[in-house]
């Protein structure tokens, strides 16, 4: 491991932790709300989860502190990925 | 300091360059099967159950923080090796691999119960896409145990040290991808 990828600032692995912990239980919480129309709750859902999953990219993989060759060969297949489910949905998603 | 033979013209580990390249293959796949999710979803939805009808979702509610508690701990004995603290590296490890461990447990539990009251993956199109995607990650945090009990093991016999820790790191970048996928995993299958 080279000293220069070593080097980044401390990350406060604790933050992120109970940050993580507390989208998870919002998330319960989103999901057994009774009063609120379905679109906006599934919406709520996924927002929460890319948050979590972007937490977890950044911070515990150290993406944040990485090389843009490690960000391009993270964005290509990611951006295929959101491409792909985006236009299955358009395809599939019943018409309001 | 002792030269890195590992780092390549990009300046990066290439242990570590190949391990994004693999992850990056890995998103493509769990792409095509949350995709494949999504069309019989939307191709079955008169008939598609209410997730909480079938699943337990306070079990899988605590299954979730058991990983997200256990990529924490990983991170933490990264960050120990970092500061020559092999102690803390080892109990890092030993915490991932108990909470993997249990995490698999409690998916097994569930699997079981799930069957025993007739929720098999034959049984719809939803047992099918369930079993398939939690199937399919909970494989990958079998292969992240075994891979980490082999990095425990390495550790012990002095592998790793603030110079040169490349094997954790490389575990780790797998084992917070297995819990990444499960946080999308566990909104669309369960919550969604």
């Amino acid at each position: 491991m080279s000293e220069a990828e070593a080097v980044h600032k401390p990350v406060n692995y604790g933050a992120v932790f109970w940050s993580l912990l507390i989208l998870t239980i919002c998330e319960i919480i989103t999901a057994n709300l009774h009063m609120v129309a379905k679109p906006i709750i599934v919406v709520a859902l996924v927002f929460l989860a890319i948050v979590k999953a972007s937490l977890v990219a950044l911070f515990y993989m150290h993406l944040k502190f990485e090389k843009f060759i490690i960000y391009f060969i993270v964005i290509f297949p990611l951006f295929l990925a959101v491409t792909l489910t985006v236009m299955v949905l358009a395809d599939k998603a019943p018409k309001i | 300091m002792e030269h890195n033979t590992h780092v390549g013209r990009l300046g990066i580990d290439t242990r570590k360059l190949g391990m994004w390249i693999f992850l990056a293959s890995e998103i493509m796949f769990f792409t095509g099967l949350i995709g494949s999710y999504i069309v019989l979803r939307f191709a079955n939805l008169n008939s598609w159950p209410v997730p909480s009808t079938i699943l337990n979702i306070p079990l899988t509610g605590v299954n979730t923080f058991i990983l997200i508690c256990s990529s924490a701990t990983l991170v933490l004995g990264l960050a120990s090796i970092q500061r020559g603290y092999q102690e803390g590296l080892q109990v890092g490890l030993f915490l991932t691999i108990l909470l993997g461990s249990l995490f698999l447990s409690i998916q097994v539990h569930e699997y079981r119960n799930l069957i025993q009251d007739g929720f098999t993956i034959s049984h719809s199109i939803f047992g099918s896409c369930f079993f398939t995607l939690t199937g399919f990650h909970g494989a990958h945090v079998f292969v992240g145990v075994v891979w980490l009990i082999v990095v425990l093991i390495r550790s012990f016999m002095g592998f790793f040290t603030p110079e040169e820790y490349a094997g954790v790191e490389i575990v780790g970048l797998y084992w917070h991808f297995v819990d990444l996928v499960w946080i999308i995993l566990f909104t669309i299958l369960y919550l969604v």
